[in-house]
């Protein structure tokens, strides 16, 4: 290692794509979810968090994503902090929720014109990612259709164009392909890799395993609020003697149902 | 400001295509104000132009019926229906079942029986009233008869239909022919018991025609209004003002949509305030509660004379109806608000929506005239925002009114919007939605 040149200063380290520290939370009246938990996820990683129902997966996405406050801990976005009401840093990243998250009345330009604003484009730029998203998704055909007579896939993958109209630096996936067919499932993730490629992170999370295998290269896997296991998807498998997710997360999470308490 | 307008332009098209919602907003409140002032107008045309139908069956020969009837036909109050022939000579209970039968047949709304010795009863009374005169004026009484029984020798039959103030006006009406005939009867005896000779005509006349006349006017009037309030002048603002509130199932249902599906999770992580998303909605519907108004307005002034009805006469301050509809529709916007944001379910803003809204409705006196209603319900009328928009427009189109006329209302109306905005800012900021 040479040694540093006197009168130079080491550039500052990257700051990761995430970085959550000290983090505590819990609902009113119940018992905590997280307890000091840490997290940090590096710029251009495609990350998958797994876990079982229940397991947190969702109140952390809501957590990072500002949706929820802390009791305690921070939580930054490329070294911003998320502060509720503070909406800067929702510049940085996107999120496509597991819900579809649109207007079904308006047609996907329409949608787009109208999260593209919010997301803080002007009206040129939001015109050309259209287009360009609208190819690429395969919509172009029915652009000025109602989403509304749309079928699943289709609406997914609107639901996919209006997270990465801004072209965020970050993208939170929440189950992006769910209830989809086989063709849009490889198409929806062939796009996140080309994503990935031009430097956007991923953050993604799904109960589809053998997908998230081919989607991702760093993962966790959380269980009742704690990281059980985090490392490159290889290292980790290797590690355990796994040859495939599904497993690990059986071994590391156990078989017993995980039905929360009603 | 590009946020805002995507937003509004966001807002137009979900609303355009919202036909249910449309119809609720325009199509109900304009078949509301056309059945209710028409059903009205008939009603108002029944009390103020229209003849009472009067069934009369006279079994009296003698002429003071016949003047009484003639007085009856010259107040100008009744349409007279001729009784069928033979009735004359029916006995009282006859006569009685007969008006009760053709009143049942709605022949006539009221029936009125003149008894067999009316002329004799106001010539004995007459006679009666003179004898007395003539004691007093310490003459010789020249007319020797009994004193008349008091009860009025006529029966009147109504239709339970007809309301009791409405009765009350023809027993009124009647009352004064009665009174005519009476009158006549003891200045003829009168003057003959004191002069040998017949009352002459001119004398007549100028004795018992020189009342004084009645010249109608509304109190309130104001710049020289002397147009008498109708139906299209009371049910337009009315309906206009429910039409606004109404708004209420498309703009707190949309609200409640909009949270509870996916794109509210979206909009709370995006850059941009979800006050911008209010804001964009109270512009919107501001200008949907406009085109309410001037579709009814529109409505009022040129169809309703094609069809019958009276026109719609617009205040002389024009500036005036603009600030009083925008204020109506802010407010009524601000009450859809305000709702979206406390409500959990469509179901929840629907309901309570529509149903809270007949209630102010009610209590705000669109329903029922605010002067009818108990003193217990002043507090409730007060809270109403139905009852200030309806006193400011009844200030500009039955009263005639300007702006400084109606400046206490719009202070009012004014004090809620803010009183309504406060709340829903804070269920925002309390849901952290802001």
């Amino acid at each position: 290692m040479n040694p540093q040149p006197p009168g130079t200063t080491q550039p500052p380290a990257p700051e990761p794509a995430l970085r959550i520290s000290d983090l505590s939370f819990g609902y009113p009246g119940q018992p905590p979810i997280f307890a000091d938990f840490a997290l940090e996820v590096p710029e251009g990683s495609r990350f998958g968090l797994f876990g079982p129902n229940g397991a947190g997966k969702t109140t952390l996405m809501q957590l990072i994503t500002g949706l929820l406050t802390p009791s305690r801990g921070d939580i930054r976005i490329f070294g911003q902090p998320v502060v509720r009401g503070e909406r800067r840093v929702n510049k940085l990243f996107g999120f496509v929720p597991q819900d579809l998250s649109f207007y079904e009345e308006l047609s996907p330009v329409e949608n787009l014109a109208f999260f593209g604003a919010w997301s803080g484009l002007d009206h040129a730029t939001i015109r050309r990612r259209t287009d360009e998203l609208l190819v690429i998704l395969g919509l172009k055909d029915v652009r000025d259709k109602k989403v509304a007579q749309f079928s699943g896939g289709m609406k997914r993958r609107v639901n996919l164009a209006i997270g990465v109209i801004h072209r965020p630096r970050l993208l939170f996936l929440d189950e992006p392909t769910v209830g989809v067919d086989v063709q849009t499932r490889a198409a929806i993730i062939r796009y996140l890799k080309d994503l990935n490629s031009e430097g956007m992170t991923l953050i993604y999370t799904s109960h589809q395993l053998g997908e998230a295998e081919s989607l991702c290269d760093r993962v966790a896997l959380i269980d009742q609020g704690r990281i059980v296991a985090q490392d490159a998807l290889d290292a980790l498998l290797a590690a355990h003697l796994s040859s495939g997710l599904e497993g690990l997360f059986l071994q590391l999470t156990g078989k017993a149902y995980r039905d929360i308490d009603v | 400001m590009f946020k805002l307008s995507a937003t509004i332009s966001k807002d137009v098209r979900v609303l355009l295509r919202d036909r249910i919602g449309l119809i609720f907003m325009f199509g109900m409140p304009i078949l509301l104000v056309l059945i209710v002032t028409s059903i009205q107008n008939s009603t108002f045309e029944l009390v103020g132009k229209s003849k009472v139908s009067l069934l009369i069956c006279n079994r009296d020969t003698g002429g003071a019926s016949r003047e009484f009837i003639l007085a009856v036909d010259t107040i100008g109050f009744f349409q007279l229906v001729p009784a069928p022939a033979g009735a004359a000579s029916l006995s009282g209970a006859a006569a009685a079942d007969l008006i009760h039968e053709r009143i049942r047949h709605k022949d006539a709304l009221l029936g009125l029986v003149i008894p067999a010795d009316f002329s004799a009863r106001i010539a004995a009374r007459a006679k009666s009233v003179t004898g007395k005169v003539q004691a007093s004026f310490g003459l010789d009484s020249t007319m020797n008869a009994p004193d008349s029984q008091d009860s009025l020798p006529v029966s009147l039959y109504y239709d339970p239909v007809l309301q009791e103030s409405f009765r009350r006006s023809a027993e009124g009406a009647l009352y004064s022919a009665l009174q005519l005939v009476e009158s006549k009867q003891i200045l003829r005896t009168l003057y003959y018991a004191l002069n040998e000779k017949a009352l002459p005509d001119s004398l007549e006349r100028q004795l018992l025609n020189n009342r004084t006349r009645i010249d109608e006017l509304p109190a309130v009037s104001r710049k020289d209004n002397r147009d008498l309030p109708n139906a299209t002048q009371h049910n337009i603002p009315s309906w206009t003002i429910f039409a606004m509130f109404f708004v209420v199932l498309s703009l707190g249902s949309g609200i409640v949509r909009e949270k509870r599906n996916g794109s509210f999770i979206r909009l709370k992580t995006l850059p941009t305030s979800y006050a911008v998303a209010i804001f964009s909605k109270q512009l919107t519907y501001l200008v949907v509660t406009l085109a309410q108004a001037v579709v009814i307005f529109a409505l009022g002034a040129w169809l309703f004379p094609v069809i019958g009805l009276p026109p719609l006469h617009f205040p002389g301050d024009w500036a005036a109806l603009i600030v009083v509809t925008l204020l109506c529709g802010w407010c009524a916007v601000s009450y859809a608000i305000c709702i979206g944001v406390f409500a959990q379910t469509e179901e929840q803003a629907n309901g309570f929506g529509a149903v809270s809204i007949v209630i102010l409705a009610a209590v705000g006196g669109l329903m029922v005239p605010s002067f009818a209603m108990p003193g217990s319900f002043h507090l409730a009328m007060s809270l109403s925002p139905l009852h200030w928009c309806l006193e400011a427009y009844y200030g500009l189109f039955l009263e005639g009114g300007s702006l400084k006329d109606v400046w206490a209302n719009i202070l009012s109306l004014f004090l809620i919007i803010a009183a309504l905005q406060g709340l829903s800012f804070w269920g925002l900021k309390r849901k952290n939605l802001i």
